[in-house]
Formats: C-alpha cells, sequence, structure tokens
C-alpha cells in the first residue's frame, strides 16, 4: 500500500512538474525584438532549407574542417551575431586600391587582410604603403529582400548628374563580376559589367557571390567555387588547390538560402508619437533621399519574397560622403569616398548585438546616432547641417525615430 | 583489429559482471555485497575506492558499477525542443586486491548509450608506506574535487558542475604514473597526489567550440598511446580534512599541450595549460547540512595575435548547498532521506576585455539550481531538479535565459 502511495505521489509530481513546464520557462523575445526568424509564409521543404544554412551559419571550423590556415573569423555567426551587426572586434580589413585603377596589391595577398593564423602558420600584415580601411559585419536579416529589387529601380533612383539639383548624386556600380557568378535571367549589362549591390561599396553582385566570397576570405573555407585559400604574401607560401572543398555545395546553398529567407528587421513603437514626428524629420532634412524608406522586391520562386514592398531605408546606389569618409581605399569601380548608402532597418537593434555598445558607421567608429550624423560630408553635407540646425527636442524625435528602426 | 580486441574484452567484462549476478541471485555465501554510504567519501582522493562492490570468496575480482538516466525539457529565451530522455552513462567498475598491498581498479563507462565508450580508469596501486604509494596506468588527474569523485549517485543534481565541465573538463583521465599517501593525526587527514601523465593537444584553442577548451583537447585517441607531444602534464594534489569540520583541496596542473615539434623539427613554439583549484566540503547541524565546492582557474598561453574568441585565462566555481529535511523510514527503505537543496555556479570561458574596445569579454554562464532529492538507500537517488540559467555570448550582448525541467536517477548496483 505504501509503495503504491509513493508511485501515485511521484506520478502526480512528475505530471505537475511537466505540466507546468512552460510556466517555468521564459517567454520568447518578440519578433521585432530578433532578426534570426525566417519570413513567413515558407513551405515546409524551404523551412528545412533554412534550417540546415541556420546550422551551417553557426556551424565553427577549426582546421579539420577547413579553416584558415589564415582566417578572419570562425564561423560566420561570430560576425554576424544574431543575423545582426558586427563588432570592432570582429572587423575586417581590406587593402591595396586607392581608386578605380583596380587593386595595385594582389600579390602582396590583397584585398582582404587575413590576420589570424592557426597555430604554426603568420596571419597577414598589411603591406608597406598600402592603404586600407576597416569594414564592420552589416547586419544580413533582410537581404533576400535586397536582392530581389529589379535593377531598372535602381537606375530609376540614380541621378549620377544631379540632374534634380538636390545635391544628391547616386549612381549604380557598374562591376565585373567573376565568371562563376551566374547573373539574373533580366540582367542589365553595360561594357561587361553587371549592376552590383552588395557590400559596403556595393561591388558584389549577389548574395551567392557574397558568401562563397565570405566562406573564403573571413574563413579560408574553400568552395567549388573559390577552391584556393587566401594567399598569404607574409608567408610567401602559395597555397595549393584543394583536392576537395572544404564545403559542398549543398552546405554552401543553404547558407545561401538562410540568408535570402532570414525576416526583415521590423521597426518598434510605429505608432509612437514621437517615433512618427521623428519620421518626417527624418525625411523634412534630407535623411531620405539617400536612405529611402520603401523598395519593392520583383519576381522571385519563393512565394513569401515575392512582389513584396519592404522597408530597408537606402537606396543601394553609391554616394560621395566626402573627405571624413575616405579612407584612400576601395573596390570594383567606386570611388574612395564612395559608399553604397547602408540599409537603416535594424539600426535600432544594434546595441543588442555590439555588447550593450552602439558602433555605426562602416568601421564602427560612431558611438551614436548624433555622432554617425556628423561624419555625413559630401552629398549628405547639407542633410547633416540641416540636422544640426533644427532643435534639440527634434533631434531627440528623430534619433527616436531611428532607434525603433 | 583493435577495435575487435576491444569489443571482446568488453563482452569479457560483461560476462564476468553477468555470471557474479547469476552467482549472487543463487547463494549469498558466495557473493556479497559491500555497501558504502556513496555520498560520504572519507577524502575526494579515496572516493574511487570507496565504492559498493560486489564481492565473491570464489573469485579474485569484485564488480560494481553505476546507472544514470533522466528526463529533460529544456527551453532557450521560450524556444524548446521539447521533452527528451537522457541514459547519460552507465559505467562498470572491476577492483582486484592481488596481494595485502596491491590492487587493481578499473572503469568502463558508457556515456549516452554506447555513442562514448571511454575506459576512464584503469590503474594499479603498490603500497610502500600509507605515505607512500605508486600509482599507475589510466589514472584520474587529481585537479578539483568533482574529477576524483564523479559517481551520479553521489549528487543531488542532475547535471555535473559547468566549471566541472567545462573549465576542468570531467572525467579527465590520462595514461601514466605517480604517488599518493595519507597522513592520519588524530582528527585530521592530510592526503597528496603526484602523476606525470600524457596531456592536451593542439585542440585545446584548435577546435569547433570556438573557445578555448582543454575538454575539446583531452578527445585526442592516440593520448592513451603516445602524448601529442613528448612532454608530461604534471598534476598534484593537497588534502587536509578534520573529522568534525571538513575537507579542503588545493590541486594544480600544467603542461605544454601543443605539438610543438615533429620529427626533432621545431615546427612551433611550446605554449602551456595552467590550471588551480580550490574545493571544499563540509558537514553540519549532525549531518543534515552539506555545504561543498570547487573553484577553478585555467591559464592557457595562446599564439601572438589570436582571435579572441578564445580566452587565455577561464574561471569557474559552483557551491552546492544540501539539507537533509527528512530522514526516517520511508515506503519501507530504511533511513531513507529527502533532501533539498541547491547548486549556484558562475563560469567565465573568457576572462579579458577586447584589444578594440576595452570592453568585458563575455561567453560566460551563471545559474541556480534548485533541487529536491530522494535517497531511499545511501546508493540510490532520484532527482528533480530545475535550472534557471544565464549566458552571454562572446560580444557580452544581452544575457540569454534558459530553463530546464529534469527528472532522473541514478543508482549504484
Amino acid at each position: 500500500m505504501k509503495k503504491l502511495s509513493f508511485v501515485l505521489t511521484l506520478s502526480t509530481a512528475m505530471t505537475l512538474a511537466f505540466s507546468a513546464c512552460k510556466k517555468l520557462v521564459s517567454a520568447s523575445p518578440s519578433k521585432d525584438a530578433v532578426m534570426s526568424s525566417a519570413i513567413e509564409g515558407l513551405s515546409l521543404e524551404q523551412n528545412k532549407r533554412f534550417s540546415d544554412g541556420s546550422e551551417e551559419f553557426s556551424e565553427i571550423y577549426d582546421e579539420g574542417s577547413g579553416l584558415g590556415p589564415i582566417y578572419v573569423a570562425t564561423s560566420c555567426a561570430s560576425c554576424h551575431s544574431g543575423d545582426n551587426k558586427g563588432h570592432p572586434s570582429t572587423n575586417l580589413t581590406r587593402f591595396g586600391q586607392i581608386d578605380t585603377n583596380g587593386n595595385q596589391y594582389l600579390d602582396r595577398g590583397a584585398p582582404q587582410l587575413q590576420h589570424f593564423a592557426l597555430p604554426g602558420y603568420t596571419g597577414e600584415r598589411i603591406p608597406q604603403g598600402a592603404m586600407s580601411s576597416n569594414f564592420m559585419a552589416p547586419i544580413v536579416a533582410g537581404l533576400g529582400y535586397i536582392e530581389l529589387v529589379p535593377e531598372q529601380d535602381m537606375i530609376d533612383m540614380a541621378d549620377p548628374q544631379d540632374l534634380n539639383g538636390d545635391g544628391i548624386s547616386g549612381r549604380v556600380h557598374w562591376n565585373v563580376i567573376p565568371n562563376w557568378v551566374k547573373p539574373s535571367a533580366n540582367a542589365i549589362q553595360q561594357n561587361g559589367k553587371y549592376i552590383c549591390r552588395f557590400g559596403r561599396k556595393g561591388g558584389v553582385y549577389n548574395l551567392h557571390q557574397q558568401i562563397v566570397g565570405a566562406f573564403n576570405n573571413d574563413m579560408g573555407i574553400t568552395t567549388s567555387y573559390m577552391p584556393i585559400d587566401p594567399y598569404n604574401a607574409e608567408s610567401g607560401i602559395h597555397p595549393s588547390l584543394s583536392s576537395g572543398a572544404d564545403i559542398d555545395d549543398k552546405s554552401l546553398n543553404s547558407t545561401v538560402f538562410y540568408i535570402q529567407a532570414l525576416q526583415a528587421p521590423i521597426q518598434r513603437d510605429q505608432n509612437n508619437v514621437v517615433v512618427m514626428e521623428g519620421k518626417t524629420i527624418f525625411k523634412n532634412i534630407g535623411c531620405a533621399k539617400c536612405h529611402v524608406e520603401s523598395l519593392r522586391t520583383g519576381n522571385s520562386i519563393i512565394s513569401a519574397l515575392h512582389q513584396k514592398t519592404f522597408y530597408p531605408y537606402t537606396d543601394l546606389l553609391l554616394h560621395d560622403m566626402g573627405a571624413a569618409l575616405n579612407d584612400h581605399y576601395t573596390e570594383g569601380f567606386a570611388m574612395a569616398s564612395e559608399w553604397r548608402t547602408t540599409p537603416l532597418w535594424g539600426v535600432g537593434l544594434s546595441k543588442d548585438a555590439q555588447g550593450g555598445v552602439m558602433y555605426l558607421m562602416h568601421d564602427g567608429r560612431a558611438g551614436s546616432f548624433e555622432e554617425a550624423i556628423q561624419w555625413h560630408g559630401g552629398e549628405a553635407e547639407q542633410s547633416k547641417i540641416n540636422f544640426n540646425q533644427i532643435s534639440k527636442t527634434d533631434q531627440n524625435r528623430l534619433i527616436a525615430f531611428l532607434s525603433s528602426l | 583489429m583493435r577495435k575487435y580486441i576491444f569489443n571482446f574484452k568488453i563482452l569479457n567484462t560483461l560476462l564476468l559482471f553477468a555470471c557474479i549476478h547469476h552467482v549472487h541471485g543463487q547463494s549469498d555465501s558466495l557473493a556479497r555485497r559491500k555497501t558504502n554510504d556513496s555520498i560520504r567519501p572519507r577524502l575526494n582522493m579515496d572516493a574511487i575506492y570507496n565504492r559498493p562492490f560486489l564481492t565473491s570468496t570464489k573469485l579474485p575480482v569484485a564488480i560494481g558499477g553505476y546507472i544514470e538516466a533522466n528526463t529533460q525539457y529544456r527551453s532557450t529565451d521560450g524556444v524548446s525542443d521539447g521533452l527528451h530522455f537522457q541514459m547519460r552513462r552507465m559505467t562498470l567498475f572491476v577492483s582486484s586486491t592481488m596481494s595485502k598491498k596491491i590492487k587493481f581498479l578499473s572503469e568502463l563507462e558508457f556515456e549516452e548509450g554506447t555513442k562514448e565508450i571511454n575506459l576512464e580508469y584503469c590503474a594499479m596501486d603498490i603500497e610502500a608506506h600509507p605515505l607512500l604509494n605508486f600509482r599507475g596506468g589510466i589514472i584520474m588527474n587529481p585537479i578539483g574535487a568533482f574529477n576524483q569523485n564523479h559517481d551520479g549517485p553521489r549528487w543531488d543534481f542532475i547535471d555535473r558542475p559547468i566549471c566541472a565541465t567545462g573549465i576542468i573538463p570531467s572525467t579527465l583521465s590520462n595514461v601514466g604514473m605517480g604517488i599518493h599517501g595519507k597522513y592520519f593525526s588524530h582528527l585530521w587527514i592530510v592526503g597528496y597526489e603526484f602523476y606525470l601523465t600524457n596531456g592536451f593537444d593542439d585542440k585545446v584553442i584548435n577546435n569547433t567550440e570556438g573557445r578555448t577548451s582543454l575538454h575539446a583537447g583531452k578527445e585526442n585517441p592516440e593520448k592513451f598511446a603516445q602524448s601529442s607531444n613528448g612532454m608530461p602534464l604534471s598534476t598534484g594534489k593537497l588534502a587536509i580534512r578534520h573529522r568534525n569540520i571538513g575537507e579542503m583541496g588545493f590541486s594544480f596542473m600544467q603542461g605544454v599541450y601543443n605539438t610543438w615539434q615533429i620529427e626533432g623539427l621545431k615546427v612551433d613554439h611550446k605554449r602551456k595549460a595552467t590550471v588551480f583549484a580550490v574545493d571544499y566540503n563540509t558537514t553540519m547541524l549532525n549531518n543534515k547540512l552539506t555545504i561543498m565546492g570547487e573553484y577553478d582557474r585555467a591559464m592557457v598561453e595562446l599564439p601572438g595575435n589570436y582571435t579572441q574568441q578564445f580566452g587565455s585565462l577561464q574561471w569557474g566555481a559552483y557551491t552546492d548547498v544540501i539539507y537533509t529535511v527528512i530522514q526516517k523510514k520511508m515506503f519501507g527503505w530504511e533511513k531513507a532521506k529527502l533532501n533539498m537543496g541547491a547548486r549556484f555556479e558562475w563560469v567565465d570561458y573568457n576572462d579579458g576585455r577586447f584589444r578594440e574596445t576595452k570592453t568585458n569579454i563575455g561567453d560566460d554562464i551563471k545559474a541556480i539550481v534548485p533541487t529536491i532529492a530522494f535517497r531511499p538507500s545511501g546508493t540510490t537517488v532520484i532527482r528533480l531538479n530545475y535550472r534557471y540559467e544565464w549566458s552571454h555570448d562572446l560580444l557580452n550582448n544581452p544575457e540569454v535565459k534558459s530553463q530546464a525541467i529534469q527528472f532522473g536517477f541514478s543508482s549504484y548496483f
């Protein structure tokens, strides 16, 4: 009888414990507070591919799985924590090209510096005399939408001669693409160059090119598209062709799909009065001329991305940002002072990925929105002047709006 | 071929166990159980021999083991993979006293079914004097207390302390040899151990865990046959116990972990890993209240300008507070106990600041684990744990909260 009562007591305790499980665990953060969710409306098969890609994105590589021997990071997620921005400690450095005449230091390991090395190897150093720039890893959430903006829409937004006289002369980045990059069906070509949109200098054609390049240049992970590890001029050892890629095409494609299918950052407090007033000020002082609020995707086989309006706050164009942001380094056919407009979506969540501190601009040099605005020059000079002339209250409204993105 | 030989040995061991168990079932005069209360070792260094064994006057060996299984419902930031059942480990012990001062003990562990099969301990002891014993074979490095005293039934918690797995990679055992001894004086016991063994390898800082990890560095499958660098790992411990107060242990471990030469050719600089540990345990209030804990600190030399996700300094600590609420005959079990308590633990895998921003590097975990443990006897425990954990990623971003509800049991057999 006693044993029976013990069993009953135990069973009851277990039942209570497990039925209470959901009350004893913390709630999920709201969707607008994180960036690592999949877009809604994916099919079951697409969810599976997303899940595979998520695993690949978080995979930490070591020597045995192909890392290095020289590298910048050991996983995708180490630079894009929570699919958000990077941190100054994970910045990468590029060097060797000061104008549109190409990189003069390719034989010295340019354009990317792999400053870390596996034990027993030597990391790269910037060759003497080479100019360089530090790049912070960008937000990867929402890039699937950006990839699908029709090229004609980008051309329509451009005004390279500033014909409308507003002081803004954005232009698309026509760049040469590697022969393994497959242009889209409706790609517009000009003298063998294509319209590129990814990267701080907007020199990368699509996410496939971006991710293949990141695997190779950031981690020393070879793929069938880039089968040779980065060259280390510091050690003078030429890397040999791998007998097999460090990751197969399936893993690579899953990673590409994961990035394509990440939800776009969601604005918070959209109906807050101060945020709404800040948005109006954002437009009135000219920020929205480059940081264009909404774009629309073209056709996509992923129905959740097909013909959708989204809110990235970018025009995907190159703009001359003035002397203060001229690092005397560039890529493709952009000038050293030109930068592709950074999407502002998700910028309000920067602190959540940067250790509770804010590091803004292409290399994290600005510690606040106000400071970031002060770094703007060139085509953005007038907007900066406008910001400095509005009242402190209006400035705070603008900051509240940026914080909501 | 080696695999077959190994499997054959396992089979032999299992057959021997089955044979003894069968004999035990037939006649108590042939086999008898030597039972110790599993939660009261003398010194932690004695824990390995202070286990319940089934002995027989007809056989030259004593045999024993323990089992550990549980259910787990875990959630991180509200996302859960649901309920899981876990067979954590089943361990078999075989011991033998060959002569008065020569004895042998082995411990074969099956973790998560047969996912990992490890010969965790297999050593011979030769006693010259209580103060001077020789031990050789696969030994447990005497670093901290948990590594020496890790049997599931001894603990009122399902998870092992994080610092005893993440900083000190319990169970850590290596091939080697050394000496140990004890000195008794009225209420005091002083014990020491010192061994030279094979050590870690390059995976300490070149691994898929993405952090400095002695655990990754101990996985070298060749470690029982050869050292990764020909340089021994030194491990030593000094423990002191007052019978009425409790025990304190001070231990260290140091050795070069990387392969710095190949066939006599120097290919890298030597890099050391050093670990210090302090452990303590005490009982009071008529043995109703037990407090035990450990502090571990690991320092690992890194190559110059190495990626900062691998830290050169790690530390961790835990304290268990257990109170016996009821001790009486319950459900037919004499001297059954109902314990309640909590574990408090904190581990920092990467203590330092980023070179670029001078801000703190994260990669740390804190946890509180309340427990209710029912002990029908000194060798069996049934446990219900609730775990609440806060962790930071490397960049020290806002903490991630995880919770786990665990129910399980562990018992010697």
